[in-house]
This record gives C-alpha cells, sequence and structure tokens, in this order.
C-alpha cells in the first residue's frame, strides 16, 4: 500500500506537489525540485504532456523518483494512447512499484504544441478508471487472465466550480462508480463553490484534495481566467496581487489561506507552485 | 450527404503537371449540393483549364458518382472522349474517385477534398452530426452524438474543459454534453447518466466497409 493511500485511507490530511519532466532528456532539474520538497509533501504528481504539450513520458521520471524515495503519482491522460498502449503503461508502472494514479481525459490537442496530432481518446477517463479496476481484478479490457494482477490506488479529477454544476456532478459520480479511490481538484478559489462540491461528494466516500494553485502575480491571474477551464480567480485575488509589492509574497500569503480553506473542508491538499517549490514550506506552516 | 469542397488551385495544377487534355466528371448528388462538382463548377472548371492552356476532351455529370456501375456505363458512354484524354479530373468526393479509378486505367485526378457526413442546415450551410461509427448510443443521448459533437468523442458527460457549458476546443461551441443534459432533463429521464458507459466496441466499425442486404 503507498504512503498516500495508507493516510488517505487513515484520515490524515495529506499534501501532494506537482513536477512535470523535462521536454528534453535531461533529468537534473526535476529531480532536484523533487528533492527539495519539504517532508509534509507525501506524494508528488508527475505529468504526462501537460496541456498537450510534448514532454518526456512521466512514467520514467515517475520510476525514477520512487527510486529516490519520493512518492509518485502519475498522471495518465486518454488522449495520447489507445487502450491497449494505456493499459501496456500501467502494467509497466506496477512492473516499476508505481501505485498512485490520477487518470484524466486530456486536454485536446488544438492549444498545445502539436496542434496536428491525431487525438485519441479511444477510452474517456471513467472507462481508464475501469480499465484500471479491470487489472487489478487480474483481467483485462478484453477479458483476458492477467499472470497477476497489479495493485493500484486511482484517482480521478474533478472540477467544483464547473457549470452546469448538476451536469459535472454527474461524471463525478460516475468516476467514483468506476473506483476512483481519491478526487483532486482543479485549482479552486472560491471557499463556496469549494463547500457546496463537498456536500454533495461527502455522500459518495472517496476524500478529496483540493487543488492550490500559486499564483505569482496578477498577469498569471488574468492569464488562468482567460485560458484555463474551471480555473476561477476572483477579482479581489487579483487586485490584491496587482497592489502588492512583492506579488510572489502575497500569492504565497493567498495560497496559505486557500491551504487553511483545504483543511476546513478537504481530505488534503495538491500544491501547484510552478517552479517554485521552495515556497511550499511557507504556504503549509 | 458527403461534405466536399474543392482544393487548392496551386495544389491542383501541380497534379495537373504534364496532364494536357482532360476529362472531367462531376457528380449530380452529393458534390453538386455542395456546389463543388455539379454542371456549373465542371464549366468554371472548364474556363479555368482553358485558361492555364489545358484542353478538355468532354465532361459528364454522373448520377451518383459512388454508384460503381452507373460510373462504368457513363464511361463506355464517353469511350472516345476519355481516350483522348491524359488523365480524368474527377470533382467528386473520394468515394466517386475510386469508383471512377476502379473502371480506368487512366490517371484519374481528385479535384476535390472530402470534408464529412454532414447534415444540411440551409444550402452552403453543413453540419456533421454522424460519424458512422458503427456503435450508435443515440437513443440514450436524448438524439445528440456525443462521439461526433464531443471534441474528445466523451461518452460518459463531459471534461474539465467545459466552461459555463462550451466547449474546450472551441468555446464558439456549445458542449456536446450540455445539450445532451439539458434535452434529456427536459425528457424527464437520465438517459446515458443512468450507466457508466463502457469502453467503446470500434471492432463494430469495419474497415474497409462491406454491407450486403
Amino acid at each position: 500500500m503507498s504512503h498516500f493511500s495508507e493516510r488517505l485511507a487513515g484520515g490524515e490530511f495529506v499534501v501532494t506537489a506537482e513536477i512535470a519532466p523535462p521536454k528534453g532528456v535531461a533529468l537534473d532539474l526535476a529531480l532536484g525540485q523533487a528533492d527539495a520538497l519539504p517532508a509534509e509533501v507525501v506524494a508528488v504528481n508527475v505529468t504526462d504532456n501537460q496541456s498537450a504539450n510534448m514532454r518526456m513520458a512521466p512514467l520514467a521520471l515517475a520510476a525514477l523518483l520512487r527510486q529516490r524515495g519520493v512518492e509518485p503519482i502519475l498522471q495518465m491522460t486518454c488522449r495520447d494512447r489507445n487502450r491497449m498502449a494505456l493499459q501496456a503503461d500501467l502494467l509497466a508502472a506496477a512492473a516499476l512499484g508505481i501505485e498512485n494514479l490520477l487518470l484524466l481525459s486530456g486536454d485536446h490537442p488544438r492549444f498545445g504544441d502539436h496542434p496536428q496530432a491525431r487525438p485519441v481518446f479511444d477510452l474517456d477517463s471513467v472507462q481508464l478508471l475501469q480499465a484500471v479496476q479491470a487489472l487489478m481484478a487480474g483481467r483485462d479490457l478484453a477479458g483476458r487472465a492477467l499472470t497477476s494482477a497489479p495493485v493500484f490506488c486511482p484517482g480521478a479529477a474533478v472540477t467544483p466550480e464547473a457549470e452546469p454544476f448538476d451536469l459535472m456532478f454527474q461524471k463525478v459520480q460516475k468516476k467514483a462508480a468506476a473506483g476512483a479511490r481519491f478526487f483532486q481538484t482543479q485549482a479552486v478559489f472560491s471557499e463556496e463553490a469549494l463547500a457546496r462540491f463537498m456536500e454533495h461528494v461527502r455522500p459518495l466516500g472517496v476524500p478529496v484534495v483540493m487543488g492550490v494553485l500559486l499564483l505569482k502575480n496578477a498577469r498569471m491571474a488574468r492569464f488562468l481566467n482567460e485560458h484555463i477551464p474551471g480555473v476561477r480567480v476572483p477579482s479581489d485575488l487579483i487586485n490584491r496581487l496587482a497592489l502588492a509589492e512583492d506579488p510572489l509574497r502575497e500569492g504565497v500569503e493567498i495560497a496559505r489561506g486557500l491551504v487553511a480553506t483545504a483543511r476546513r473542508h478537504c481530505q488534503g491538499v495538491h500544491l501547484m507552485t510552478l517552479g517554485c517549490e521552495d515556497r511550499i514550506s511557507e504556504i503549509l506552516c | 450527404m458527403i461534405i466536399s469542397r474543392q482544393k487548392d488551385k496551386a495544389e491542383l495544377l501541380h497534379h495537373l503537371e504534364g496532364k494536357h487534355k482532360l476529362f472531367l466528371v462531376g457528380c449530380a448528388a452529393c458534390a453538386t449540393a455542395c456546389k463543388a462538382g455539379g454542371e456549373e463548377e465542371i464549366f468554371q472548371m472548364q474556363d479555368w483549364l482553358a485558361a492555364h492552356d489545358r484542353e478538355v476532351t468532354g465532361s459528364v455529370v454522373i448520377q451518383e458518382a459512388c454508384h460503381i456501375m452507373r460510373v462504368a456505363r457513363d464511361l463506355r458512354q464517353h469511350r472516345t472522349a476519355v481516350q483522348e484524354a491524359d488523365a480524368l479530373l474527377v470533382l467528386t468526393c473520394g468515394a466517386g474517385v475510386q469508383s471512377l479509378s476502379a473502371n480506368t486505367e487512366k490517371r484519374v485526378i481528385g479535384a476535390l477534398d472530402s470534408l464529412f457526413l454532414g447534415n444540411v442546415r440551409r444550402l452552403g450551410q453543413y453540419e456533421e452530426k454522424c460519424s458512422l461509427c458503427g456503435d450508435c448510443i443515440l437513443n440514450e443521448t436524448a438524439g445528440i452524438c456525443p462521439v461526433t459533437n464531443c471534441a474528445k468523442s466523451l461518452l460518459n458527460g463531459p471534461c474539465g474543459g467545459m466552461e459555463d457549458g462550451r466547449c474546450e476546443a472551441d468555446r464558439d461551441n456549445d458542449c456536446a454534453w450540455l445539450l445532451i443534459y439539458e434535452r434529456l432533463t427536459r425528457q424527464g429521464r437520465q438517459g446515458v447518466f443512468a450507466r457508466v458507459v463502457p469502453n467503446k466496441d470500434w471492432g463494430r466499425r469495419h474497415q474497409p466497409g462491406r454491407h450486403r442486404l
């Protein structure tokens, strides 16, 4: 059992962070970032061609992190691989000792760095959860027996601030039914929206790790509002950043407040610090 | 109907290199409706070819160029003009081009790009509604196809990219899942939201497809 899933199951408040594989072959930066993470971080998400931009496969970085004693959460999207490739990668992940998974549809390639790529989406995120369930039960999606079954802790992404809420929540329920053992949220800024989401999600019995994104300045906040679906940075936060003498310091303050919100409502917090991993300790204290 | 449009003229000129005499073929069905390969476009093509020092040996607009035997018959009727030509310039969808290429040893040059199976909103305005996937769940989705209308062909609901009911891949489009959800709600039923839809059987889309009734 992974530390991450053990702590979640034990009702402990978990902290996760996020690292992107390099666009290239040099791993020192990513590994350095991982090594510098404070002890409170129990597991690290490794992103999969994030925002549809091609990078090193996360499987390699996740395996290397594990070797260094950093527990990975392998992100896996349906965009780039069909069901055979996804299952093959899942078995490879298991062989490399990777247990935690975050299973996603994936951003459309239209806005990434390979807009001419043919997107796959042979499975959707719910069906990928089903594939993981099947493998854990010792069968592949074709119903054929595996020589031995992998052990995973599969999770799924949710967007608490998405509208219409009822439509978004239909899919959340399907993800729970398909075996999601935890939810990680898109970056949330509104406590009200989070509270409404938690009220609905609680009966499903799936722990929720709230996404907290470190806002570095007002420009970044406006960019998120314009370009990142499901993320809504309220105008009062943008104003605070715009007026601050040291915007990054203000961003850390805001993130600290959001971590406090997560502690009130959720079972954990997922920190997206985008290269400012050195500020994580400050955000958590 | 198959929606098609004429290839860029520069690309077409490249394909016409070394071909001086051409026999033109149009289609009276879809390519005519799309204003890409009917009578009118054949005449325009003739003028354009003349302006580029090409001779047209003859032309025919076939009733349905996807009809293989009909194409064979029409080509026989224009045997002399076809024989005189260096190549056939075909203003039909890809299916039509292949009916032609199956019926002549002459070089066949396609002048159109086939885009999709389209519904007609009004003349000149076409919408893709069906992907011919062979595994239809329209009965559970209130008659709106997510395979075709969702940018990611998702089967279990919207992706995280939906924002205010708009599609991540194109903010000018409604999220197909919003439309499905709203219509199901108006009909007072759960439809596709009542179950987890398992992975799709792409095996039902035989390629190459053949069908006998």
